[in-house]
């Protein structure tokens, strides 16, 4: 169940600076751990120990997981998933 | 941008100068929401925030100034600006509106690149054409 996951600048250095990365999972958090298989230390970068982290936003599809069941939404094949860190600051 | 901070004063303002990717010329002034609605902070709404990622993906740009302003302090980056700053390619716009609040007169409007906690200061010219 390959899913395609959007990655930001950011986070490009882990990815080997790919864009746009397939993971594999049933979860939300299935697909981080995957990922995080894939390019260690980017499931830090989303997660802590309360679960996603709060300037991290990540979409499936276009609908904020936050609105969804958050890491445990189900993630179905071909879902796009889409992670933008927060635009945010004092 | 000091036009919308005023606006917006005494809450902060916050928004986007997209330019063609690559180019690192802000060409396209985006005004966003504060859904933060705060004095001290700022946070584009999420659903915005997806929407406009789209949009600069679909048009081929980027966002080249990241803007927010500030209401009772200078225009420098806060501990909290330096925190949360995710784009290592955007140049921060800080605009203070302690002095002028709503009105017009002089105002504070300063650049930085924020890359792994790190601020530099780089030179703002105001003028109609790039160079």
């Amino acid at each position: 169940m390959p899913v395609e996951v959007r990655v930001p600048t950011i986070l490009r250095p882990l990815t080997g600076g790919a864009k746009v990365v397939t993971a594999k999972g049933e979860t939300l958090a299935a697909v981080v751990a995957d990922l995080d298989g894939s390019y260690p230390g980017i499931g830090e970068r989303l997660l802590d120990d309360s679960g996603l982290r709060r300037f991290v936003n990540v979409y499936i599809n276009d609908e904020d997981v936050r609105f969804l069941a958050g890491l445990q939404t189900e993630v179905a094949d071909q879902d796009s998933i889409t992670i933008l860190p927060a635009v945010a600051g004092g | 941008m000091v036009a919308h901070a005023r606006a917006d004063h005494p809450d902060e303002a916050c928004g986007v100068i997209a330019g063609p990717s690559g180019t690192d010329r802000p060409e396209r002034f985006i005004p966003m929401r504060n859904a933060a609605r705060s004095p001290t902070f700022y946070e584009f709404d999420s659903g915005d925030l997806f929407a406009l990622y789209r949009e600069l993906d679909e048009r081929d740009e980027a966002p080249v100034v990241i803007y927010h302003s500030h209401t009772a302090t200078e225009a420098h980056p806060s501990r909290t600006d330096i925190a949360l700053a995710g784009e290592p390619d955007a140049h921060y716009v800080l605009i203070s509106t302690r002095e002028t609040g709503t009105e017009d007169g002089p105002f504070e409007l300063r650049s930085f690149r924020i890359v792994d906690g790190v601020v530099s200061e780089e030179p703002v010219r105001i003028g109609g054409t790039f160079e």
